[in-house]
């Protein structure tokens, strides 16, 4: 049997829909779309006019097309829906009048939300195409101070702390996804942790999209106050359809002086067939602001899933001595492309930042890692290191790295180093000698590969992490 | 045990092996020599089915089944070791953890139960002492950073750990200093038992003075040109491969 010839038939097993009743506005997007969100959302004026601004921005701004290493045919903004929600009681007083449909779909994506079967130690906030259906142990958390609930809560319930924060590290104009979300966001999911708390618990956000013409656009916020802790996780997973669905997200991450923010996503989107019909299209805006001085915050990403995936989370290390470090593993299999990476820019004196970026290709994908070290002139003593490692499987994928680097002073230092490698034949032939099935070799020589990377995740997520790559990739050496 | 008649095998359609005849027994060692080229390595990597060797024609018969037909890790599940030339490195992933994975697939297999980090750690601080390697050892990546001597250690430690019925050592001679040779033909020595058999792959006879054979077979241009008892190998050391060159290539009879 020669390498690469038996591509995955691995069924995606999260593909499933689920039949349920939605309130959904017409496709299409106007100012008026965006007035009847806020309207079903029952928000605030000042939400609108942050909306309006972002939408006005928007239509002067062009998408992406040229940079990325992404060929995708043209999106019709207009053939979109931009809100659907499962039809429900508009407020719930307790999981017990959540649909029980949706409960089975969360429990089935392995997420239960009954107080009885609630994952032990993590907090979760379950979002259901456009909103929050609901959020666990969230009287819990809020005895020790943290806030843990859905943005429209948020906004209703906590606005001044979301008007402070809003926008202040990826502005409405920042991006052309990121103003698209600014003006239409649904939901997501906002965490706000208290001076001097260390979080008691994991938090974490569960996206599904279940329509097959609505978008997902949803916007997390995470601020940590002065010395404060917290660890959040994020999940996604959505049905198959022969349709490519949009999802446009803005993550936004500040840490005031002492604070630490670690932030985990698992993304196993539908990433389409073996010929790349159908898939999530994921342009997501994920920025951090070390604001204080001696923050940290840390990104760890496990990409396996989305047709197409735009990603960069990045660190502004404004505040002296702060901390920014990015952990990647991407991995593509059959059609999927991925140009993801992370910006690193240093602002304050000492500041620090790690990218550890892993890319796995297989099938026909092409994965690029992208990546800005930026160190301004103020930032003296600043310090960079990068590792970029590719490995291929197969010959008829592609890999590239395209790192950037800016220094304008001369008291810091930045290291890049990168390799490129295959899973050969004899390192197969090696392990199978020892009695190890092939599907497991290419397992146990890809968790190896991602080793530094898994070692950043919370344990329960390094188990699924490590379980997904070896599911991406069987059969795909042959 | 095994039973090979008539072996026919090459690479990328070249034919290397023209014929091979060889019975081997447990409790038996046997020796394969003969010059670069003859197909010494050839033969070892045809038996534990590298993927790149096409077998031709004749038939392999391992404790009654057909070992062709058998995928490579099936063949190790069953009790089929190769020590490799050149063992191969596996960045990240620790030789403990690759060794438990290994030793549990065969415990699966038998039927067995497999055993949890720790009841393994404590088997293969044991097993380790058969090539006397200390536990840093167990904590670094599968040959990564290994020296030449320590990776041919790791091959018998895997040996030890594993516990084949059939070892099959393809020049774990090569590249070793003296001191280094006698802990791995040590510990080659402690492993072997009236229960298994081991055919040591070698160009020179250095090494059969630690592993002393029953059985010396000489290759030359794919078939087994001489064969004998291992006085055959002293004789090749004085005599030189160009002395077996010359003798008749039809030579190469089934010896049991």
């Amino acid at each position: 049997m020669s390498t690469a010839e038996l591509l995955a038939k691995q069924e995606y097993k999260y593909g499933f829909v689920t039949d349920i009743e939605s309130d959904m506005i017409p496709r299409g997007l106007t100012e008026d779309t965006i007035r009847l969100i806020v309207e079903k959302k029952n928000e605030p004026e000042w939400m609108l006019e942050f909306r309006l601004k972002a939408y006005r921005h928007w239509l002067t701004m062009t998408e992406p097309k040229h940079w990325p290493n992404l060929t995708y045919p043209k999106i019709d903004y207009q053939d979109v829906i931009y809100y659907s929600a499962p039809k429900q009681k508009a407020t719930k007083k307790s999981l017990d009048e959540v649909d029980p449909e949706l409960l089975r779909t969360f429990e089935k994506l392995g997420i239960p939300l009954t107080e009885q079967k609630q994952l032990a130690g993590v907090a979760v906030d379950a979002v259901f195409d456009s909103v929050s259906v609901a959020t666990t142990y969230k009287e819990k958390l809020k005895k020790v101070g943290v806030i843990f609930c859905s943005f429209t809560e948020a906004i209703r319930d906590y606005p001044e702390l979301v008007k402070k924060y809003l926008g202040s590290v990826v502005p409405t104009n920042d991006n052309f996804f990121a103003a698209l979300n600014s003006a239409v966001f649904s939901d997501g999911s906002f965490c706000f942790i208290p001076k001097g708390v260390r979080c008691p618990m994991e938090l974490s956000t569960y996206f599904r999209i279940n329509n097959a013409e609505s978008g997902q656009f949803e916007r997390t916020l995470i601020v940590a106050e002065e010395g404060s802790h917290v660890s959040y996780l994020e999940g996604c997973t959505a049905p198959k359809f022969d349709k490519n669905q949009l999802h446009a997200a803005v993550v936004e991450l500040i840490a005031l002086d002492d604070a630490q923010i670690k932030y985990s996503t698992v993304q196993n989107w539908y990433a389409g067939d073996e010929e790349g019909v159908g898939g999530i299209y994921n342009f997501v805006t994920k920025r951090g602001k070390c604001a204080g001085k001696n923050s940290k915050i840390s990104w760890t990403q496990v990409e396996t899933g989305s047709a197409i995936t735009w990603k960069y989370p990045s660190c502004i290390l404004q505040g002296d001595n702060s901390i920014g470090e990015f952990y990647s593993v991407a991995l593509t299999n059959h059609a999927q492309q991925a140009d993801t990476g992370t910006k690193m820019i240093h602002l304050g004196k000492n500041t620090r930042s790690t990218i550890i970026s892993k890319g796995i290709a297989a099938g026909k994908s092409n994965n690029s890692y992208r990546g800005l070290v930026k160190v301004m002139p103020k930032a003296e003593g600043a310090r960079n290191y990068t590792q970029c490692d590719s490995m291929l499987i197969g010959s008829t994928c592609g890999a590239n790295t395209f790192p950037y680097i800016e220094v304008m002073n001369n008291s810091s230092s930045v290291e890049h180093e990168a390799s490129t490698s295959k899973i050969s034949e004899e390192q197969l032939f090696y392990l199978q000698q020892r009695g190890i099935s092939q599907e497991d070799a290419v397992s146990l020589i890809i968790n190896g590969f991602c080793k530094d990377v898994f070692l950043q995740l919370p344990m329960e997520f390094a188990v699924e992490a490590t379980r997904l790559l070896g599911l991406k990739l069987e059969g795909s050496v042959g | 045990m095994l039973e090979i008649k008539n072996l026919r095998a090459g690479i990328e359609g070249r034919e290397i092996l023209k014929g091979i005849n060889l019975t081997i027994n447990k409790g038996e060692i046997h020796a394969i020599m003969g010059p670069n080229g003859s197909g010494k390595s050839t033969l070892a990597k045809v038996l534990a089915g590298h993927p790149q060797y096409e077998v031709t024609g004749g038939e392999i018969i391992y404790e009654g089944r057909n070992l062709l037909e058998m995928a490579p890790d099936e063949r190790a599940r069953e009790g089929v070791f190769m020590a490799f030339q050149y063992p191969i490195e596996v960045p990240g992933v620790s030789n403990a953890q690759f060794l438990r994975l290994a030793y549990n697939e065969k415990r699966k297999h038998l039927g067995e139960e497999e055993l949890d980090p720790l009841e393994f750690k404590d088997l293969l601080k044991e097993r380790a002492k058969v090539v006397e390697m200390d536990a840093s050892f167990m904590t670094r990546s599968v040959n990564e950073g290994f020296s030449g001597g320590e990776k041919k250690r790791n091959e018998i430690l895997q040996m030890a750990v594993l516990e084949p019925k059939l070892a099959v050592l393809d020049e774990t001679d090569s590249g070793l200093d003296i001191d280094a040779l006698r802990v791995v033909a040590n510990g080659v020595n402690q492993l072997f038992t009236p229960e298994n058999a081991i055919i040591v792959v070698t160009h020179y006879q250095r090494l059969l003075n630690y592993i002393v054979p029953h059985f010396v077979h000489v290759l030359a241009d794919g078939l087994i040109a001489r064969e004998g008892g291992k006085e055959l190998a002293l004789e090749l050391e004085a005599k030189g491969y160009d002395w077996i060159r010359t003798v008749d290539k039809g030579a190469g009879a089934p010896a049991n």
